[in-house]
């Protein structure tokens, strides 16, 4: 039998010096996803770091209204924060928007960050995929891949990422802090997430021993009126089909800022910045909103049997903008 | 209620008696689950929680290919493992009988028949060792060209001479196509339902201990006596050297319903390794053995007057059957008891494919057929501008169409109007797609319900205990349907002694055999045996003079005769009506249903409590067919590709709302002592149709392909949208 090395880490440096020289190790927090894996043989580490007392549990208002996010947060703790649902309502609505009442209590911020695809060829170890396989092949683009991506793919891989929180990260330019073998960096989640290419292998842009220690969200003031709108097969504990992050300042019927991702719909969520630039300065009507939207997912390559995310996630995009611009010409 | 309230006055008067008024509660009430204390706090033991001493684990090896044959098996890797005691193969495993189910001669063949078929077991100290020591068999194939799918051309579709449970495999009544071909309106529509997985909540699981030439075996099942048969035929031992237990079974619906592989694995490998031996499937492992239900495509053509009366109907069912059984859904077989139509046939037309083996899912048959009929009736509603309610009242037939015969109750007119009043059906505007809340369509749909009443012979023993107490032995299955509970209540009232003076015993064979639960024919059959012994205990009880002997007085009865004298001038059903309000978001095509409600009328409701959660279960598992369940079959690998409960959506509590289940107080002489129908299935019948009609009065579009999900909407929408300029 495998045998697995279980190790609990008390603060960041130890836990890293604890995965330095194990390049199967990995580290254990809420282990929703990863204990999953293990049982399916998709992951097999041979040494896990116990990072669940690590003192990154808590929620602060940091300098300049940035609020700081440990990465053990639980996800339930993260969505009932109070100042969150104040200033950035879409995170919170992201995050009761994924999983079930019995993960999000469990699941911690950074491991929902880092969380696999669940596409079913990469889950399956009696199947080919390039993910978990390099070179193996995969399956899905002929296969099953009605959840699968529409935008960013490669032919090696059209896994999605799954994450509901990130994609309200990537609306808000939230900011990675890593603490690693050689020191502590800052990624923007836009950057943390890689596309396939020929390497879907690697979800992410961090190296073997890194550790997400805090998630900080600037302060952003169109966060207050934001929102985040999942479309999904029922009503509770299903990934989305797709969904839309979006902030957005309204002045005088035009839009002065916005913020806008997409979900489901790639291997990472989708910051829609072609559609941003074109709303920026123009009229916040549905029917600008849809022009700016379908610029964005010009580049889309619906497969057989994902196409409909394409009109499902401009329906969400509009609607969510929508909404927002409506409500931003109410007073608060 | 009437009967058992007054029926206390003739109890026995002497001896250990209740004395007086009976204090046995009436037929019909709310009785609490007997062992619900038990299972909500984690006491009540399922099959994988017994701990015989030395207990070890096994971990099935599944087929990596759809077709073939195995060339080789390297298991040294796995036996290398640390804790693992064996590799059982079709290479070393001990010969079984042959049995006419060719799913549970496991490890005997190196032949591959489907993929996730089980080709090796590993036993192992611990379940973690036995599953890495499965992870690490390799097996190579030779490798056949496999035939997964199902198309309406493929040239291997032939008409079987029967299908399950033994209806013809096709059927006629007078000149279809002759009537089809003048028929004034016509609909002619085509209905598709993927693959549907039982998914109990409980897995299938077996601890076997053999002791000497005995084994011993807790199963999770849904009929311990043929469990208890089949294990005997296949070891080659008699049947009284088999005991088999399901004391609490966490549903099957179906899939438990007749012994499946895990249960001989493990027997076979506790024989082998001498020591007891626990398998509990995997969830990623049961669609590939347990059965499901098989996909079908089904073309319902409905020929009919301007009024809406039928003039000629045909119900043609394309599925297929695994190579390994022969098990054919019965989908069109309830359409000929449905309507007064003078012409109609009703086909099935099956194809071999290297698939997974179907087999019973709750309503098997009715429940896939009656989508279709049921949609279909709301299409020709429609197309006469008739209301569905009224439409099916108005083919409302005095016998059944089908055989003939007069039914023995049928209260279907009824149901549809107790749901429509209670519903609020009346003055609903006909149009659809017309209602408006914001960004959500709103619609309301209606359709039919029937399940046959079956019911099987059954023994049963009634013991009179000196203390007072009495005991009444059958070997029933209480799958969670609350079987214990109502055989508990039917046995009081027949005693006339309050519930608390008896005790039921179920749920092992060594009790006087018993019919599976299936076919909701439960509560009748070994309610049946039930009341006949302890009516006969009554009567030699009566007749006794003097105290009781030691052991008490034991009667033991056999219902054969009755069962078989009973019901055949009849035509026996259940019916029932449901009624569905829907909202469909025209951004996202998510649908939810915001109301259902159903009516039946099924015979005496023994317990109104555990009646209203089999009703409410049903419902709730047609809402999930209707808007989430279904599998693709993968046609590169030859599986179901959703296969765990992550993947496989079925419905989540925040998608159920507001569910209601109602029955009518129906009275029938020619069913069984009790008058009860049965009720496990009905629910489910006739749920997915209501839906989906109600869709389409909120839509204006037509899903004819479950389940209905978000993107299926969007793009009819869309599409609609288009070509309405």
């Amino acid at each position: 039998m495998r045998a697995v090395r279980y190790e609990r880490a008390a603060d960041a440096s130890a836990a890293v010096a604890a995965l330095a020289g194990s390049p199967h190790g990995r580290y254990l927090a809420g282990g929703t996803n990863l204990v999953d894996l293990m049982k399916l043989g998709v992951e097999t580490p041979d040494l896990l770091v116990d990072i669940t007392r690590l003192p990154h549990d808590s929620i602060e208002t940091v300098e300049d209204g940035a609020l700081r996010i440990g990465a053990a947060v639980r996800n339930s703790d993260l969505a009932a924060d109070p100042v969150v649902r104040a200033r950035w309502p879409v995170l919170s609505q992201s995050l009761l928007a994924g999983a079930s009442g019995q993960l999000r209590n469990a699941a911690t911020v950074g491991g929902n960050l880092l969380q696999r695809t669940r596409c079913l060829y990469f889950q399956d170890v009696g199947k080919p995929c390039n993910k978990r396989e390099p070179g193996s092949g995969c399956p899905a683009r002929e296969g099953v891949h009605r959840d699968l991506a529409v935008l960013g793919a490669s032919p090696a891989c059209i896994a999605t990422n799954p994450s509901d929180m990130a994609v309200a990260l990537a609306a808000l330019d939230a900011q990675i802090h890593v603490h690693g073998p050689t020191g502590r960096r800052t990624v923007p989640l836009d950057e943390l997430y890689r596309l396939p290419g020929g390497h879907p292998e690697r979800d992410t842009v961090l190296e073997p021993g890194d550790l997400i220690t805090h998630v900080e969200l600037p302060a952003l003031p169109e966060a207050v009126n934001s929102a985040y709108r999942k479309a999904r097969d029922r009503a509770s504990y299903s990934f989305a089909l797709a969904s839309a992050a979006a902030a957005l300042e309204v002045r005088e019927g035009t839009v002065h800022r916005v913020r806008l991702a997409f979900g489901a719909v790639a291997a990472k969520p989708w910051r829609a910045y072609t559609a941003e630039q074109r709303l920026t300065a123009g009229p916040a009507t549905a029917e600008s909103f849809a022009r700016a939207v379908d610029a964005e997912l010009a580049a889309a390559v619906p497969l057989r049997d994902n196409g409909y995310k394409v009109p499902l996630v401009r329906n969400l995009a509009v609607r969510v903008l929508t909404d927002l611009a409506e409500r931003s010409r109410e007073p608060r | 209620m009437s009967g058992a309230t007054s029926a206390g006055a003739s109890g026995p008067t002497s001896g250990p008696t209740p004395g007086g008024a009976s204090g046995a509660p009436a037929l019909g009430a709310p009785l609490q689950r007997l062992e619900g204390r038990e299972k909500v706090t984690g006491a009540a033991r399922y099959a994988a929680e017994y701990f015989p001493p030395r207990c070890v684990h096994a971990w099935p090896v599944p087929a990596t290919e759809a077709k073939g044959r195995i060339s080789a098996l390297h298991v040294d890797r796995a036996l290398a493992e640390p804790g693992v005691l064996a590799v059982l193969t079709h290479d070393n495993a001990p010969r079984l009988a042959e049995t006419e189910d060719r799913t549970l001669a496991v490890l005997q063949s190196p032949r591959v028949l489907h993929r996730g078929q089980h080709i090796a077991l590993v036993v192992a100290e611990t379940l973690e060792a036995a599953r890495e020591g499965a992870a690490a068999v390799r097996a190579e194939y030779t490798v056949e060209p496999h035939d997964v799918e199902l198309r309406a051309d493929h040239p291997g579709l032939y008409v079987p001479d029967e299908d399950n449970g033994g209806f013809d495999g096709a059927r006629s009544i007078g000149d279809f196509d002759t009537a089809w071909a003048s028929a004034p309106v016509t609909v002619d529509a085509v209905y598709r339902i993927p693959a549907l997985h039982n998914h109990p909540m409980e897995p299938h699981a077996a601890t076997a201990v053999w002791d000497g030439g005995r084994l011993t075996v807790h199963d999770s099942n849904q009929g311990t006596t043929a469990v208890q048969r089949t294990l005997a035929e296949l070891f080659g031992i008699e049947a009284e050297q088999v005991t088999v237990i399901a004391e609490h079974v966490g549903g099957g619906f179906g899939s438990k319903g007749t012994p499946r592989p895990h249960v001989v694995l493990a027997a076979m490998a506790a024989r082998e390794v001498g020591r007891p031996v626990k398998l509990s499937l995997p969830r990623a492992q049961m669609a590939a053995v347990v059965g499901h239900r098989a996909a079908t495509e089904q073309r319902v053509r409905l020929g009919a007057r301007p009024d809406g009366r039928l003039t000629a109907l045909a119900h043609e069912v394309v599925t297929y059957r695994s190579t390994l059984r022969a098990f054919v859904e019965q989908a069109a077989t309830a359409t000929l008891s449905m309507y007064a139509v003078p012409h109609a046939r009703t086909v099935h037309r099956v194809v071999h494919l290297d698939v997974p083996s179907p087999s019973w899912m709750r309503a098997p048959g009715e429940c896939s057929g009656m989508f279709a009929l049921e949609s279909a009736m709301d299409e020709l509603a429609a197309a006469c501008g008739v209301d569905p309610v009224a439409l099916r009242v108005r083919n409302e037939p005095d016998t059944d169409p089908d055989t003939g015969r007069p039914f023995s109750s049928r209260h279907l007119v009824e149901c549809l109007h107790e749901g429509a009043r209670r519903f609020g059906w009346g003055g609903r505007d006909p149009r659809p797609g017309v209602r408006r809340e914001g960004r959500l369509l709103v619609g309301t749909g209606v359709a039919a319900s029937i399940y046959p009443v079956f019911v099987m012979p059954c023994r049963a023993q009634a013991v009179a205990e000196p203390s007072g107490r009495y005991r009444v032995r059958v070997n029933a299955t209480d799958i969670g349907t609350g079987a214990r509970t109502v055989l508990t209540q039917i046995a009081a009232r027949a005693l006339r002694v309050p519930p608390e003076r008896v005790s039921v015993e179920l749920g092992c064979s060594d009790l006087p055999p018993a019919s599976v639960a299936g076919g909701s024919s439960g509560t009748a059959s070994w309610g049946w045996a039930a009341e006949l012994a302890c009516r006969t205990l009554l009567r030699r009880f009566e007749e006794h003079e003097g105290p009781l002997p030691g052991d008490g007085l034991t009667v033991s009865v056999d219902t054969s005769e009755e069962v078989e004298a009973t019901g055949k001038e009849h035509a026996r059903h259940a019916f029932g009506a449901q009624f569905a309000e829907v909202t469909v978001d025209v951004d996202t095509g998510e649908t939810a249903v915001r109301r259902l409600l159903g009516v039946f009328a099924a015979g005496r409701v023994i317990n109104s409590r555990t009646a209203h959660s089999q009703f409410i279960g049903a419902m709730t598992m047609g809402l999930s067919m209707a808007l989430m369940e279904g599998s693709t079959m993968d046609p590169a690998f030859g599986d179901h590709a959703e296969r765990d409960l992550a993947s496989y959506h079925i419905a989540a509590c925040a998608d159920v709302r507001d569910i209601q289940a109602h029955w009518l107080e129906e009275e029938d002489r020619h069913l069984n002592p009790m008058g009860a129908k049965g009720i496990g299935e009905i629910g489910i019948v006739g749920t997915a149709a209501a839906i989906a009609n109600a869709v389409h009065h909120a839509t204006g579009v037509r899903v004819r392909t479950l389940p209905i999900h978000p993107d299926k909407v969007l793009s009819a929408l869309e599409e609609a949208a288009r070509r309405g300029g």
